[in-house]
């Protein structure tokens, strides 16, 4: 999804970034950030090196308390790296947070920003002038993107009177209306319904995809939205980047052995059979559903684990000769959520809930 | 989908190009900003009519007591007007303290106060949004109460100097929002809760004041009122002005005095204003809070 054309604009029409004074749309130096607090103080941030590229789409993985809304927190100027260096497009964070307010935005999750007085037509052209978009282009914008996020109906409705994931879209629109050249996103699907979701990760990545350059800086907690739109993925856990690459990548890392499912219309001896073969290194009968259906249409479902892809050229040509044929054939992958729990141990749930850092 | 605009709105050739702001666009951001954050306050007239009644009505009530007591009393008639122009003067204070105070407290608890800050603005000018909105929105309350008041009870203006009356209004206005910009920024570093804050300097701000009566009956404490309030200083050259040749002697400084004595507040408070702010922000980016104390 995240890599489908954009409606009504051809990317050789819009420029690309020329005049970047640096190499990274996002770069990490040793920060580390440590709040003070008592009894101890808390170092939320142990040392973050990151290199984000212009026009990439980056998540940051990891449980509550991780650190990720902290590295947002330094990146969009709102927070002091205690030490190391930050910088946005070759800007530091530390002392040049004006030129870095000028070319982002970002949006939370269960923002709930704005004057309920106001509708969402209103609200979203107050916070075009602090954008800096002039009077009368401000209405503009604000209309394109009304429309845009299928806010339309709601145009003049009060803000205070919209549903989740209207006010969602709301904000996403505020995002937008600077026309930024990076977005941070926090958590931006937070407590929407799947409909709602799908719409606003449509969004934003059909606005990234419209422009070469345009870059994103995702946290997310759920490891599907990270996995459908993010070309890289850095997991962080207790303020550390445990490990960073493409969701393909951090897959194969927890990958060693190739784990196949076989559906077979008999196997004379069981599974046990296939157990010695060379490159072989368990097979065992299918459980739970997989079991269920396979009696169900009277075949044998197998669960085999092989050194690597190439031996399962040896398997089937024993099963030939066993007589055995081949019902189904599926390979198993394993997801962000197996990546996390071999880095970190746990899984998401069983993440100590600790406040949002 | 509207058009091939929808999402490429501002062609700029790179993230460097888009962050090279000239002056122009600085002030002007600003200056947009100032219309943009006054702009909630404005709607608000229209949208929550109740303001009639928690910012007209009540406070005309406390008016009209002060008004029977001075009646039943037979002061001079001037006292009438002294109450009925502290009253109308109430809109501001009441405006001042709830809604330019307490505000960015309330604006952090929304979440307003972090995307002000990765704006590209001045804060300054959101704090300027919010004074002349609120300032343009009181000036309508005050002067619903200065008219009903003046003719329900019959009020006589004198007035031989109307224009620096009306420089006093102003500069008394620029005093008291001055301190309203200084005391947010104060509410947010030091409130454990803007409701008491306000609550707390609300009553005590009335009486040294003077709302009700010439402030210099407060002696000693009415000086020092006069030094340090823009409402007290401000009412007091006001009431002077406007009841020209009455046979009240006026205790305090003449009105020429005290235009100086707002000038200068006038300027300590929005630099003071300034101050805060940065202190607040820079508290904000070292050290993780807004705070001062923990709430």
């Amino acid at each position: 999804m995240g890599r489908r054309p954009t409606p009504g604009v051809l990317v050789s029409d819009v420029p690309r970034p020329t005049d970047a004074i640096s190499d990274h749309a996002i770069e990490a130096r040793a920060v580390t950030r440590v709040y003070k607090a008592r009894p101890a103080p808390v170092t939320a941030l142990a040392g973050i090196d990151l290199e984000v590229a212009p026009g990439e789409f980056f998540g940051l993985l990891g449980p509550n308390g991780a650190g990720k809304t902290t590295l947002i927190k330094i990146f969009t100027t709102l927070l002091l790296p205690t030490t190391g260096t930050a910088r946005v497009f070759g800007f530091d964070v530390a002392v040049q947070t004006k030129q870095i307010r000028r070319i982002m935005n970002m949006v939370a999750g269960g923002e709930q920003s704005g004057y309920g007085v106001l509708t969402v037509r209103e609200q979203l052209w107050m916070f075009s002038q602090f954008y800096g978009l002039g009077t009368r282009e401000g209405w503009g914008r604000v209309d394109d993107l009304i429309e845009a996020v299928g806010l339309g109906e709601q145009r003049l409705q009060r803000i205070s009177s919209l549903s989740t994931g209207e006010r969602q879209k709301m904000n996403l629109a505020r995002g937008l209306l600077n026309d930024p050249w990076i977005l941070f996103l926090d958590e931006p699907t937070l407590g929407l319904d799947v409909s709602a979701a799908r719409v606003v990760r449509h969004l934003v990545s059909d606005w990234r995809a419209a422009v070469p350059g345009r870059t994103v800086l995702l946290t997310t907690h759920y490891m599907a939205e990270a996995d459908e739109l993010c070309e890289r993925i850095a997991i962080v856990d207790h303020g550390r980047i445990l490990a960073i690459g493409s969701p393909a990548e951090l897959k194969r890392m927890v990958q060693r052995e190739s784990i196949f499912r076989l559906e077979l219309d008999r196997l004379d001896g069981g599974p046990a059979v296939l157990a010695g073969l060379p490159g072989v290194v368990h097979a065992s009968p299918a459980g739970g559903a997989d079991a269920g259906a396979a009696l169900d249409r009277q075949t044998v479902a197998v669960n085999l684990v092989l050194t690597d892809d190439a031996a399962l050229g040896g398997v089937v040509g024993a099963l030939g000769s066993l007589g055995a044929h081949i019902v189904a054939l599926a390979k198993s992958e394993p997801s962000l959520e197996d990546v996390f729990v071999e880095l970190v141990g746990r899984g998401f749930d069983d993440a100590p809930a600790e406040a949002s850092r | 989908m509207t058009g091939p605009n929808l999402y490429v709105h501002r062609r700029t050739s790179g993230p460097r190009a888009a962050a090279a702001w000239d002056r122009r666009q600085v002030l002007m951001n600003n200056l947009r900003t100032v219309l943009g954050r006054a702009f909630p306050r404005l709607i608000g007239l229209t949208r929550e009519p109740s303001w009639l009644l928690f910012e007209v009505g009540l406070p005309f009530l406390t008016t009209s007591a002060f008004v029977l007591v001075y009646r039943a009393l037979q002061a001079p008639s001037e006292y009438i007007g002294f109450v009925v122009v502290g009253g109308a003067m109430t809109a501001f204070w009441l405006n001042v303290i709830w809604m330019m105070a307490a505000q960015l407290y309330w604006e952090k608890d929304q979440g307003n106060l972090e995307l002000y800050f990765t704006a590209p603005m001045d804060m300054m000018a959101v704090l300027f949004g919010m004074a002349i909105g609120g300032m343009l929105a009181s000036c309508l309350r005050a002067a619903v109460v200065l008219v009903i008041g003046s003719v329900v009870y019959g009020v006589h203006f004198s007035v031989d100097q109307w224009l620096p009356l009306l420089a006093v209004f102003f500069l008394t206005l620029v005093a008291l929002y001055g301190l309203g910009m200084m005391l947010a920024s104060l509410f947010v570093l030091w409130g454990r809760e803007a409701f008491h804050m306000t609550q707390l300097l609300q009553e005590p701000m009335y009486f040294v004041s003077g709302l009700n009566f010439p402030v210099g009956q407060l002696g000693f404490l009415g000086a020092l009122a006069v030094a340090l309030l823009p409402l007290a200083v401000g009412l007091d050259a006001m009431r002077q002005l406007a009841f020209a040749g009455g046979p009240i002697v006026f205790t305090t400084p003449p009105p020429g005095v005290e235009v100086l004595i707002l000038v200068v507040m006038s300027v300590v408070f929005l630099g003071l204003a300034r101050f805060c702010l940065r202190t607040m922000e820079r508290l904000a980016r070292h050290e993780g809070r807004l705070t001062a104390r923990w709430r």
